[in-house]
């Protein structure tokens, strides 16, 4: 019984894996570019948000479907609406990622004023907390929503790591300030993604148990 | 305390164990829904809160039904007074054949009014409370029977209302109409909530969503789950609810 609706609930699946794994890709492109001053790559990385933003109101639209049609309610209801939301933050994950690309290009012609150490590795825990948000939702894993959640601790200590070397950097010269400011944008929308990613997994606890996520007290 | 306090109780067609073991206490000024599968009992446990399963053969029922504290399966039990206080609307409108007005008029007549004045009183009261009163005022000579199955329906209600009842038993009462009388039943009982307890059986899940406080739902003579209707449509406790409201079974 339900198949039809089934094989629908199937897809939307596919299509979150498919919008996930997008938006990764421009993280890391973002990333990359910025690291080799990648020019080339920082453009398709702005070009490539149109798609993200495409396959957004794509699955909005089969989201919104699924609703009219088959009226779900109970488990159903809660995963349309829960994907409802993780769209709208992968979609503001896909923006941050230009933002990345959007300063590599301004800082194109310039050394950096010190070796990108953090910056990456943010951007490694960040994607990992993307990945596992996405990979619960398709398990329905609540453990690795947890683990999702415990990790932006990670992406938030990084921050503020960075940050506090970049003060350093403005009071050593003045002429470091403007890159550093740049840097630091980077860095916070980084933390971004890192917390976007955590609502992404909030939603999964959502979908899965009905209720909302209240971390430990 | 609860309008209607069911306990333990278990009802019998001969050998067939139709309910079992029902706890349920059903609030006044809510409207509950009953949900299941066909055959799971529902409609067995509504009528058997005015008592129309005694004129069943072979019918057996224990356990107590309490109406405001009061078992309506005491043997001192007035049934005639039991259904005036616990009135009943079915799945196909079953209006009289005889005029509007009569069919308002019948059950005050049977309790003993007379008096033109009065009559005309209640007629008026019920088919307003039925929300029909505007459409039909001009005709309440008209036969019953000709007037639209949605209006038949809501002069079966204005009907159930002319005794002034507390309860109100509705059987499926929509699933014979067209989608817009449907929908002023369903605004017609939400207001009739304020005055009456309703109990309503129906097949109709996104009727029950929209319409009850709360639903309980029924298999196999059993009431598996039972409570809110939010909570229950948004997460049902037991899977055999989810499996049925999410339509993967029954």
């Amino acid at each position: 019984m339900r198949n039809k609706f089934d094989e629908q609930l199937e897809l939307l699946n596919d299509d979150l894996i498919e919008m996930g794994s997008i938006v990764e890709g421009s993280i890391n492109a973002a990333i990359t570019a910025l690291l080799e001053q990648n020019i080339d790559l920082a453009k398709s990385v702005i070009e490539g948000d149109r798609d993200i933003n495409e396959k957004e109101k794509d699955i909005e639209s089969k989201c919104l479907r699924l609703l009219l049609r088959q009226q779900p309610v109970a488990k159903d209801l809660r995963l349309v609406s829960a994907a409802l939301k993780i769209i709208t933050d992968m979609e503001r994950i896909g923006d941050q990622a230009q933002d990345i690309a959007e300063i590599t290009i301004r800082l194109q012609n310039q050394k950096y004023i010190k070796e990108l150490v953090h910056i990456p590795e943010m951007s490694k825990e960040s994607i990992k907390m993307l990945k596992g948000s996405i990979d619960a939702f398709v398990k329905k894993d609540l453990d690795l929503v947890v683990q999702v959640i415990q990790n932006d601790d990670k992406v938030d200590d990084l921050f503020n790591i960075i940050k506090a070397e970049l003060v350093e950097m403005i009071v050593e010269s003045i002429d470091h300030s403007e890159q550093a400011i740049d840097l630091l944008m980077i860095a916070k929308y980084l933390e971004r993604i890192g917390d976007h990613s955590q609502n992404i997994a909030e939603w999964v606890y959502f979908a899965i148990t009905g209720e909302h996520y209240v971390g430990p007290k | 305390m609860s309008k209607i306090s069911i306990k333990k109780m278990d009802l019998y067609y001969t050998d067939f164990h139709a309910l079992k073991n029902i706890n349920m206490e059903i609030q006044a000024n809510e409207i509950t829904a009953f949900i299941g599968p066909s055959g799971c009992g529902k409609s067995t446990l509504l009528k058997s809160l005015n008592r129309m399963n005694d004129l069943v053969e072979g019918c057996r029922i224990s356990g107590d039904i309490l109406l405001d504290d009061e078992d309506i399966y005491d043997n001192d039990y007035d049934v005639n007074l039991l259904r005036k206080r616990v009135g009943m609307v079915f799945q196909s409108p079953n209006p009289f054949p005889m005029s509007i007005y009569d069919n308002i008029a019948y059950g005050p007549r049977t309790h003993g009014i007379k008096s033109k004045a009065k009559l005309d009183e209640i007629v008026e009261k019920s088919l307003r409370g039925g929300a029909i009163w505007d459409e039909i005022k001009d005709d309440l000579k008209k036969n019953a029977l000709r007037v639209s199955g949605g209006q038949q329906q809501r002069i079966c209600i204005a009907r159930a209302l002319a005794v002034d009842p507390e309860v109100l038993l509705m059987d499926e009462p929509t699933s014979a109409l067209d989608p817009i009388s449907t929908a002023k039943i369903e605004d017609l009982v939400q207001e009739l909530k304020k005055k009456y307890t309703i109990v309503m059986v129906t097949h109709n899940m996104q009727q029950a969503t929209r319409v009850s406080d709360k639903t309980a739902f029924f298999l196999t003579g059993e009431v598996i789950e039972f409570g809110n209707t939010e909570a229950m449509f948004s997460m049902p406790q037991d899977k055999r609810t989810e499996d049925y409201i999410t339509g993967r079974f029954g």
